[in-house]
């Protein structure tokens, strides 16, 4: 991958930096929190870690404003939190209480928070994909400079939802940018034993789309491709697609184990050397942006909020017994 | 009243709605240049340019799953399938995303839209291009199913439909198009879920809903000649299923006879069964019968073709066995 503008730190966004380094540090606790939680039953169904992937999210969200709406897949917690989600309301979702972000109706695969442009955690692999093209539409025939984005992972760009999508977006010049997160296991299945073609970003070519390469475990670089994929829709109506290459370092779902006959721990391990909070961490410490004291307070922040989320989501009430039949239909 | 075809009639809903709401926009195969496979559509272009009727590829996944996306985020797209048999290949953007969106969103997200174009058989289509499939999107909370089976209905369904806060269904009879018949002007709304007589009597109802309301009617005609006084009750609305009226009519005739062209192993027949023998146990003089499409696919000969669709003389056998008569 050449890319001559990766790992440039602008010193004068030192602020926006940190914030991002505690968003991201809010998403691994977060996860790890939940895995606990689940590991004791407090958490049920699937449950999809993003640890290792946090870069990605956190990236892409920064390019984005106010208005703006994501679809996400299933292993949407972190791009929940990074819209502003509250991380009560997410952890009370995981839990399944009436205080969650879906009101204890959706889970850790339906996220959903209309007031920050969270429209969803969705199941169906690349169902989110056409559903995020819909709102681009809807954008750009309300005639408003907003902005849709889609993530889903690799596998998706084998399903036809993907394809069908991507040629209307480009057909139609929709506000759309699709992010391919890719991790490169579909489940326990290797990109290479499920693509002809392995280079994701390779995919645009039958639509005559822009696409970009970012380095999925360095937020600046997922932020810097994010960023020219958005104001290109915003201002030109012209989709991107983006192959974020990144890694995650827990099992496909909390019920998988993290490495197995897929995998082998010594490839997790060595992974877990682009660490994306690591990286991030140290770049900053490299041009004078970050101490260790404020990594500290960091810390110390994040953890005071995942445990006030688990006291949240703990004392919270389950959904009246009534809310089973509410919410079928509108009036 | 104006008279109408079934189409223009529908034509007219569509139109009156786009005008009325903006937000409203129509986007399916060939719905724009050429007017419609079926000719609904035709001037909608150039009335309302097109931005607003919209010309899609053969992608019905992909529209379908776009018109979800769209009605999240503030229209109330109109989707025609060229008919229902492709809308197979949209099921899971349907079912998974449309039908559920506003439950697994906790209440925050309703999807006013409507999925429309014509279902059931038409003549020597075969197999794929002939079949009826409202008792599988019935069969899903979430979504609402109407077919309307008259131009009046088609008109006043249709714009209730585009005004719903939900996922409509909305199944149009292939072989009614042309059908002829008075419809109201401007702003005529028939509510959803409320089933209609078509015909009143006293002996036996007969329940139907779309091309087999007509059916039905034509062996009510000769019933009649042979002394028994059959009312034609069409459904319009599948679900949500109006079992007050059907109930109510079961009381009056105590007989019943239901008739769909889908096939027979849980079909819509069967739901109705299902109510009417607890709504209406006491007043049932006999078991209820079903007749339905023939349980096999649709075959291209047309005699073989006939035999397998519902027909007055098939209706009028199930009215006479309810009836004792047989």
């Amino acid at each position: 991958m050449t890319n001559p503008n990766k790992n440039v730190v602008d010193s004068a966004r030192g602020d926006e930096y940190r914030d991002w380094l505690k968003q991201m540090t809010l998403i691994r606790r977060f996860e790890e929190a939940a895995g606990e939680a689940y590991a004791i039953g407090h958490i049920g169904g699937f449950c999809h870690l993003y640890v290792g992937q946090e870069a990605v999210a956190v990236g892409s969200n920064a390019a984005l404003k106010e208005g703006d709406v994501i679809m996400c897949s299933y292993r949407e917690h972190g791009h929940a939190l990074v819209r502003g989600v509250s991380a009560r309301a997410v952890m009370a979702e995981l839990f399944g209480k009436a205080t969650g972000c879906s009101a204890g109706k959706g889970g850790s695969m339906h996220m959903f928070d209309t007031t920050k442009g969270m429209l969803g955690g969705h199941g169906i692999v690349a169902g989110q994909i056409p559903l995020a093209t819909g709102a681009a539409f809807s954008f750009k025939y309300n005639k408003t400079d907003n902005v849709a984005v889609s993530y889903f992972g690799e596998a998706a760009v084998n399903n036809g939802a993907f394809h069908e999508a991507l040629n209307m977006a480009a057909l139609w010049n929709l506000p759309v940018v699709f992010i391919c997160e890719n991790n490169r296991y579909g489940m326990g299945t290797a990109l290479e034993r499920s693509h002809a073609v392995w280079n994701i970003h390779e995919r645009s070519c039958s639509y005559d789309m822009e696409s970009e390469i970012a380095d999925g475990m360095d937020v600046l670089d997922t932020n810097r491709v994010m960023s020219k994929a958005v104001e290109r829709a915003r201002k030109d109506g012209i989709p991107t697609l983006i192959e974020a290459r990144t890694y995650r370092f827990m099992g496909h779902s909390m019920s998988d184990p993290i490495h197995g006959h897929y995998r082998t721990k010594e490839e997790v391990e060595s992974q877990k050397e682009r660490d994306p909070l690591i990286t991030f961490a140290n770049q900053l410490k490299d041009a004078g942006l970050l101490t260790d004291e404020d990594i500290k307070q960091i810390e110390a922040s994040v953890a005071e909020e995942v445990a006030d989320a688990l006291t949240f989501a703990e004392e919270s009430d389950i959904p009246d017994a009534s809310a089973l039949f509410t919410d079928v239909y509108a009036d | 009243m104006a008279i109408l075809t079934y189409r223009d009639a529908l034509n007219e809903a569509l139109a009156e709605e786009m005008e009325r709401d903006p937000s409203v926009f129509l986007m399916g195969e060939e719905v724009a240049v050429y007017q419609g496979a079926y000719k609904v559509s035709k001037g909608l272009l150039d009335r309302f340019g097109e931005d607003r009727v919209v010309d899609t590829p053969i992608t019905e996944l992909g529209f379908a799953g776009l018109g979800v996306g769209a009605a999240m985020t503030g229209t109330r797209p109109v989707i025609e399938f060229m008919t229902f048999n492709f809308a197979l290949l949209a099921i899971d953007q349907i079912v998974n995303s449309a039908a559920k969106m506003l439950y697994m969103s906790g209440g925050q997200i309703p999807i006013p839209m409507v999925f429309r174009g014509p279902g059931g058989a038409a003549l020597q289509l075969g197999a794929q291009h002939s079949q009826a499939f409202e008792s599988w999107y019935a069969n899903i909370p979430g979504l609402k199913v109407v077919m309307p089976a008259t131009p009046a209905d088609a008109k006043g369904l249709l714009k209730s439909s585009i005004r719903d806060n939900n996922p409509v269904i909305f199944i149009e009879g292939e072989m009614l198009y042309n059908m002829k018949g008075e419809v109201p002007e401007g702003e005529h709304l028939v509510p959803l879920g409320v089933a209609d007589i078509k015909r009143p009597g006293n002996d036996v109802t007969l329940v139907s809903h779309s091309k087999t309301v007509a059916v039905a009617l034509k062996a009510a005609e000769q019933l009649s000649a042979d002394g028994i006084d059959a009312e034609v009750i069409d459904l319009r609305t599948i679900r949500p299923l109006d079992i007050d009226a059907l109930t109510a009519s079961v009381k009056k005739t105590n007989r019943c006879v239901v008739v769909e062209e889908g096939w027979n192993f849980c079909g819509v027949g069967a739901q109705v069964v299902d109510d009417l023998q607890r709504t209406a146990f006491d007043y049932l003089d006999a078991p209820i019968l079903r007749v339905t499409g023939a349980d096999v696919p649709m075959p291209y000969n047309k005699q073989l073709e006939k035999a397998s669709k519902p027909s007055p003389d098939r209706i009028i056998d199930a009215v006479k066995r309810v009836s004792y008569q047989d």
